[in-house]
């Protein structure tokens, strides 16, 4: 009942909240041309079917039309199999987008589990879980990834778990030091007196009150992970062919590149953009979550 | 002093057993049979069974790690199932040409990157400032391997000036080096820029100022010695990254060194090449942390009085 009220209470500051958070996001120019250019992409990749059709353009394969340099039927010209650049790197803006946010998604709820245990229970636990963490960071990203990967195949759901396991640590990371500065503060030592349940706390009482940092971490994870996928689809152990990724694309592209540039040239752009949005609207992000930290 | 340092490597050691054991797990947990690699497919099933005894492989897995570690702690990395050589060997032969790809690109990333960095700062708001930002954004959104394979476009295939790939002569480095140093040249002159905006403000600066020094003597005297300790920071950590960073450019380059090594025996599940060579990247990712803590003490006084009186 009380807590009921309490929640009343807080809920049109909370709008404010993020309203004012808002208004200084939008103030800043290069987040705002981030999430425009975010936008755009999801729409873009959301919408593919409706642009150009995927088995005709972005997959079957037509060697009467190969390797057209960019014109007005293919604004981005076709590659060595005669598919149309444009249709393929939007369907893979789709895959890039939504392998990226299930890779954030998985290792952001891992590492959130695993930094919420460590950061609130401390002691034992807290020194047991971040030193397997520590193992797990000292370990270069990518080359985790491609063992696993090779242990479990390759593939779409092993793409997402590899790439997952590396970028746990860093959330746990972010988790535990939020939970950690909000901890000690008086409003939890309310929540513990009235005998609430340790989860409840931890998931209603300090998680909300940490979201800003793990929400511009995640951020800025989407765009290392876009890197990620590309990378290992590069050297062939991500996204197989026929499907439609940048990183795959550029590594079919590598044979053709002394003739045929623009194979090169237009996947990296797009990988580019995304990573860029990503980037910049994390940065917006921070600032605008926290004004103190600017600069 | 001696002691920190004693204290900080026996650290050490229970972050490399825990990368040893995560990767003979990942490594040997899943299908694919070591003996089986070693004689080839066709093979006869007697020969793989009687190989699979005298490698040990039908032992517990808890026994196969301890054996493992056992003769990793004596020096003894096992041999290559693709090669037949002995693991420190290969792995020993590749290092080098690694290092030196990361070295070059580290010169390569403080040469450029602390320079733009503290103009960056000084000129703040200006449109100098604004490119600089703008090149660090740009280098950290794009893919690494992607920047290698336009300069190879640019360099080797339009404008003819240096080798695509190879690694013979210094003149191969160039172009590895610079893609291998762009991530790290991002994010030291985004880190000196903010560093240095930050001692700028300081009081002591005000003071210098007040006392009429020159612009310069104030900037280099006064401003980069007290923003130095962050930027070390960076280039330490970044070096380790660059080591185990070096993965898909040695790839786009066809450089032998450490990281197509990886490649290679990750995707043959060449175990014992796979786990020598991280544990030898980490192991050096962790050393060079510890150098630049060591050398916190001799740049900041401060640091130093407190291993004095300590």
């Amino acid at each position: 009942m009380a807590e009921q009220l309490a929640v009343n209470m807080l809920k049109p500051k909370k709008r404010s909240q993020v309203k004012s958070i808002w208004l200084r996001y939008k103030k800043n120019k290069l987040a705002m041309f981030g999430l425009v250019m975010l936008v755009m992409m999801v729409l873009c990749a959301v919408f593919a079917d409706l642009i150009v059709d995927y088995e005709a353009d972005a997959v079957s394969q037509n060697m009467k039309i190969r390797l057209m340099s960019p014109n007005k039927d293919h604004i981005f010209g076709t590659d060595q199999y005669g598919r149309d650049i444009f249709a393929r790197i939007i369907f893979g803006a789709r895959i890039s987008l939504m392998v990226g946010l299930a890779t954030v998604s998985l290792s952001l709820t891992a590492g959130a589990m695993i930094g919420a245990t460590a950061g609130y229970y401390g002691g034992k636990a807290d020194n047991i879980l971040m030193r397997i963490m520590d193992v797990l960071l000292a370990i270069p990203g990518l080359l985790m990834a491609l063992a696993v990967v090779a242990a479990l195949g390759p593939g779409l759901v092993n793409l997402i778990i590899a790439n997952s396991i590396t970028r746990v640590p860093q959330f746990a990371r972010v988790v535990r030091s939020a939970i950690l500065s909000i901890k000690g503060q008086e409003f939890i030592e309310a929540a513990k007196a009235c005998g609430t349940r340790n989860t409840r706390i931890i998931l209603r009482h300090i998680l909300p009150n940490a979201i800003g940092p793990i929400i511009v971490q995640a951020t800025l994870n989407m765009g290392t992970t876009i890197l990620g996928i590309a990378a290992l689809s590069f050297i062939g152990l991500g996204i197989q062919p026929p499907t439609p990724e940048w990183g795959s694309m550029l590594s079919d592209a590598r044979s053709q590149m002394r003739y045929y540039p623009y194979l090169v040239v237009i996947p990296g752009i797009a990988i580019m953009l995304a990573v860029m949005s990503f980037n910049l609207i994390g940065d917006g992000l921070r600032d605008s979550l926290d004004p103190k930290l600017k600069n | 002093m001696l002691r920190y340092v004693f204290k900080r490597l026996l650290m050490m050691i229970p972050v490399i057993i825990g990368i040893s054991f995560l990767l003979f797990a990942v490594m040997n947990l899943t299908p694919g049979d070591p003996a089986r690699l070693i004689l080839g497919e066709h093979a006869l099933q007697s020969d793989v069974d009687k190989l699979r005894e005298e490698m040990g492989l039908n032992e517990n897995f808890f026994v196969r790690y301890g054996n493992y570690l056992k003769d990793a702690v004596r020096g003894n990395f096992g041999e290559s199932y693709m090669l037949g050589l002995p693991v420190s060997e290969v792995v020993l032969s590749r290092f080098p040409t690694t290092l030196k790809l990361a070295t070059g690109a580290m010169i390569i990333a403080v040469l450029i990157g602390i320079p733009v960095g503290i103009i960056s700062a000084v000129k703040q708001y200006t449109i100098i400032d604004a490119l600089s930002l703008f090149s660090s954004l740009l280098l950290t959104s794009m893919p690494g391997f992607w920047l290698g394979l336009m300069l190879i476009l640019l360099f080797a295939l339009k404008l003819d000036l240096l080798p695509a790939i190879g690694s013979d002569s210094w003149v191969n480095y160039i172009m590895p080096s610079i893609t291998l140093a762009a991530a790290t040249l991002a994010i030291l002159i985004r880190m000196t820029r903010s560093t240095m905006l930050e001692v700028i403000r300081q009081d002591y600066i005000r003071t210098a100022k007040a006392k009429g020094a020159e612009g310069k003597r104030i900037i280099f005297k006064h401003a980069l010695r007290n923003a130095l300790l962050p930027i070390i920071t960076v280039i330490g950590i970044n070096f380790g990254i660059q080591l185990g960073g070096s993965v898909i450019i040695e790839n786009v380059f066809a450089i032998p060194g450490i990281g197509s090594l990886m490649i290679d025996s990750v995707k043959m599940k060449d175990a014992p090449v796979v786990l020598a060579s991280v544990m030898l990247v980490a192991l050096l990712g962790g050393l060079v942390n510890l150098a630049v803590d060591i050398m916190y003490i001799f740049i900041d006084p401060r640091i130093k009085s407190q291993y004095v009186k300590g």
